[in-house]
């Protein structure tokens, strides 16, 4: 019994070592926020890419697909910023794969009627393209796997890494995720009413009273540890997920219960990042908890900055790991008011149309 | 270590809707393999193991009237999550924390692939748009079920369900869970039956796992999933436990995109660490359910890991795709089904099909099925694209 309540309550928490980040910002340096901030009038917020020859060798390249070798190289940027060659184990979160592949097969499927296809786009359209293909340019045997479940994705990357820690079957853990914005894709959704239709500049998303949001992308990895590091951003302490909550009341309890779960009190939390993007349909929930249970809380949003898309929680991660570094909230981020140093537990909540939800706390690395 | 009991079963699959005609088929060695008739695709000529039912039926069999935004991908999986759910005898599914992890690659393909041109150019299909994605089957099967304390999905490609019944398995193991209905599905689509033609691996014949003359796989469809329990779960509840779920490994070839490494080392790894997690010599294994698609690259990697595993002490191999296709992400569970079922009845599975033994390989795979085996431990591959490699052990309780 005494065995039993110890597993129960393993330790689930890890050290963020390194972070390869890939999104619509640029950001040389992962550790600062950027002085100059993207504010685009598109209505799509694209990557912004490195130059690939650094990372991925010529053949590679012109074989992989935009998102590859977006992924590939976050997850190299990642493991070079952390100091290390081989992880453990290497897990992506993708809400959608390689659309633009999955695309380009479907297409010649329907254009040539099944014929004369090329296998390229078929190999690559599956959603574990890129933890395998990191693997390959790694040459990594360990552990390998891949979780597509929407808004969970990167979350359930997260927890699968966090849960191998603690198993003790991995020390360190490659984890990250990838989603990309094809223009057929930003076209098929546009017929469900998920974009603004009027222009604005992305900065202005949480302005505006109206449907929709911004549709973004990124490829962003993180390295996990069991032992700190002088390259230690923050302490990612605990994540959770649940699903379509019946009411405010719910999705409060369920947060106050992962708070609980981590040893952590809701005084304790310095700054609240949520995935607020601007729909008038379903930012209402955030908006009811920071005006209750959370009132008085600095918060900050970030979809503004990278869109929206299934995995875009990676980027609240990178972005509450350079606030508790620098131990400064980027004013862009702020919605209400700056939290005041010490900053010491960021707690980041996001959902997908009031359905899936989750939460992720992190800590300040002493 | 906190042990993990299977308590529940449920399939669908070409050789039959649910688990007593898969009992039956098994029996009589009736494999699932015939022609295509519900995919209008210009590869007919080809054998396929379709699933015996079309849409409408299936919405007949899980009770809910028919409708726009279900996938078949969908409906073969609440098929076969309900029967597992049901074959457990759980009533109350908030008795205990439950989830559901489940797997699948082409999710709502079948639709998207039909009406992606009205997708671009209208708005008559809408309801199909946001059925497409991996976790919409997930969710189908959660709002039936009433589950939602916890819900993921995986995409290995071919080892998806093997790689979601392990990530189950952890999640009861650590506390997270004390139950979990685990598995994946997956349905026949144009867009599957062509890439697969594309890379020039689809027999014309029914496929021949293990034999010397093989030419390729069969694609097939369905859905599969097993009820997982924690120790304290099935000790409360005093119900049946079908066997142990007492080792998993996961390991990645880091090869190929799509093919495997000639010497399997990928495979190696990953039955390796589902050896090591069950605390098992290769010696006590009972029988290896082959991943054994019936490729030529597949089998004789496959054939050469199960080697260097096993070295002369090779147990019984077969490859039960002979009877079911290749199910693709749902493979692992259905094969996970099949072995379950081997195991309660103490059936050796045969290998259809085989002929001729492979030129490099020193082992045949069962060629009859033979009743009265007394198992101990099942070993279960599951090889996916990119090097997905994975493998469950099946104990005895």
């Amino acid at each position: 019994m005494i065995l039993a309540l110890f597993f129960q309550k393993c330790d689930m928490e890890a050290f963020i070592n390194g972070i390869g980040i890939i999104s619509s910002q640029n950001i040389p340096n992962t550790d600062l926020f950027p002085k100059e901030i993207i504010n685009d009038s598109l209505g799509i917020l694209k990557l912004i890419t490195p130059d690939y020859k650094d990372y991925i060798d010529l053949m590679a390249r012109r074989r992989m697909g935009r998102i590859i070798k977006a992924g590939v190289t976050a997850a190299k940027m990642c493991l070079n910023d952390a100091g290390l060659s081989q992880p453990d184990a290497i897990i992506t979160g993708t809400g959608l794969g390689c659309i633009e592949d999955t695309e380009k097969f479907l297409a010649s499927i329907l254009q040539n009627n099944e014929r004369l296809l090329n296998p390229v786009h078929f190999m690559q359209s599956t959603y574990n393209t890129l933890s395998s293909q990191i693997a390959i340019v790694l040459n990594c045997n360990n552990y390998n796997n891949t979780f597509v479940h929407r808004s969970f994705s990167f979350e359930s990357a997260i927890q699968d890494a966090l849960m191998l820690i603690a198993e003790k079957e991995t020390q360190t853990a490659l984890v990250g995720s990838i989603d990309e914005i094809t223009q057929n894709h930003y076209l098929i959704n546009r017929r469900l009413n998920k974009w603004k239709t009027e222009s604005l500049y992305s900065l202005d998303l949480f302005n505006k009273n109206s449907p929709g949001t911004v549709p973004g992308e990124g490829a962003i990895y993180f390295l996990l540890s069991d032992v700190p590091a002088t390259t230690t951003y923050s302490i990612l302490a605990g994540v959770k997920m649940f699903y379509k909550p019946q009411s405010p009341t719910e999705t409060e309890n369920k947060i106050l219960q992962f708070l609980k779960e981590c040893d952590t009190d809701i005084h304790d939390i310095d700054m609240i990042i949520t995935g607020i993007n601007g729909d008038n349909r379903f930012d209402g929930i955030y908006t009811h908890l920071l005006e209750g249970v959370f009132l008085g809380k600095p918060h900050a949003g970030f979809k503004h900055l990278c869109g929206e898309y299934f995995t875009a929680t990676s980027f609240a991660v990178w972005l509450a790991s350079v606030i508790l570094k620098n131990q400064e909230a980027p004013s862009v981020c702020v919605i209400n008011h700056s939290p005041t140093a010490p900053l010491r537990n960021i707690l980041i909540w996001n959902h997908n149309k009031n359905i899936n939800h989750s939460v992720l706390l992190i800590k300040k690395y002493q | 270590m906190r042990k993990v009991f299977v308590t529940g079963i449920g399939i669908i699959s070409a050789v039959g809707n649910n688990v007593r005609e898969t009992i039956a088929s098994v029996q009589n060695s009736r494999s699932g393999i015939g022609n295509i008739t519900l995919i209008d695709t210009i590869y007919k000529n080809l054998p396929f193991a379709e699933v015996k039912c079309n849409n409408s039926a299936l919405f007949k069999k899980v009770g809910i009237e028919e409708a726009e935004s279900f996938s078949r991908t969908a409906l073969l999986s609440m098929v076969a999550a309900r029967e597992a759910l049901l074959y457990s005898k759980i009533n109350d599914i908030a008795e205990w924390k439950t989830g559901l992890i489940s797997s699948t690659t082409v999710g709502g393909m079948d639709k998207s692939e039909l009406y992606y041109e009205d997708f671009l150019t209208n708005n008559s299909r809408n309801n199909y748009i946001d059925i497409h994605d991996c976790a919409d089957h997930t969710e189908k099967i959660a709002d039936y079920l009433g589950i939602n304390e916890y819900l993921t999905t995986i995409s290995t490609a071919c080892s998806s369900s093997a790689n979601s019944i392990m990530f189950a398995a952890r999640l009861i193991r650590n506390g997270t869970l004390d139950r979990a209905i685990a598995g994946g599905s997956e349905c026949l689509s144009k867009f599957h039956i062509d890439g697969f033609y594309s890379l020039q691996i689809l027999d014309t014949e029914p496929c021949k796992p293990f034999d010397a003359f093989r030419n390729g796989l069969t694609l097939g469809e369905g859905a599969a999933y097993l009820v997982l329990e924690s120790e304290e779960a099935v000790k409360t509840s005093g119900k049946t436990i079908l066997c142990e779920l007492s080792g998993w490994g996961n390991a990645c070839e880091a090869y190929h995109q799509t093919a495997s490494s000639p010497e399997g080392y990928g495979a190696v790894l990953a039955m390796q660490k589902a050896l090591a997690v069950a605390g098992l010599q290769p010696s006590q294994i009972s029988y290896i359910n082959a991943h054994g698609t019936g490729t030529q690259n597949n089998d004789a990697s496959e054939g050469n890991a199960i080697e260097t595993v096993f070295g002369n002490n090779i147990p019984p191999v077969s490859s039960t795709k002979s009877f079911t296709g290749h199910t693709t992400s749902a493979a692992g569970a259905v094969e996970g089904v099949l072995c379950i079922l081997a195991m309660n009845r103490g059936w050796l599975l045969p290998n259809l099909n085989f002929t001729h033994k492979m030129e490099n390989t020193h082992f045949e795979p069962v060629r009859k099925l033979q009743t009265n085996i007394k198992f101990r431990h099942i070993l279960s591959n599951s090889f996916g694209f990119g090097g997905n490699d994975s493998c469950l052990i099946f104990s005895k309780v």
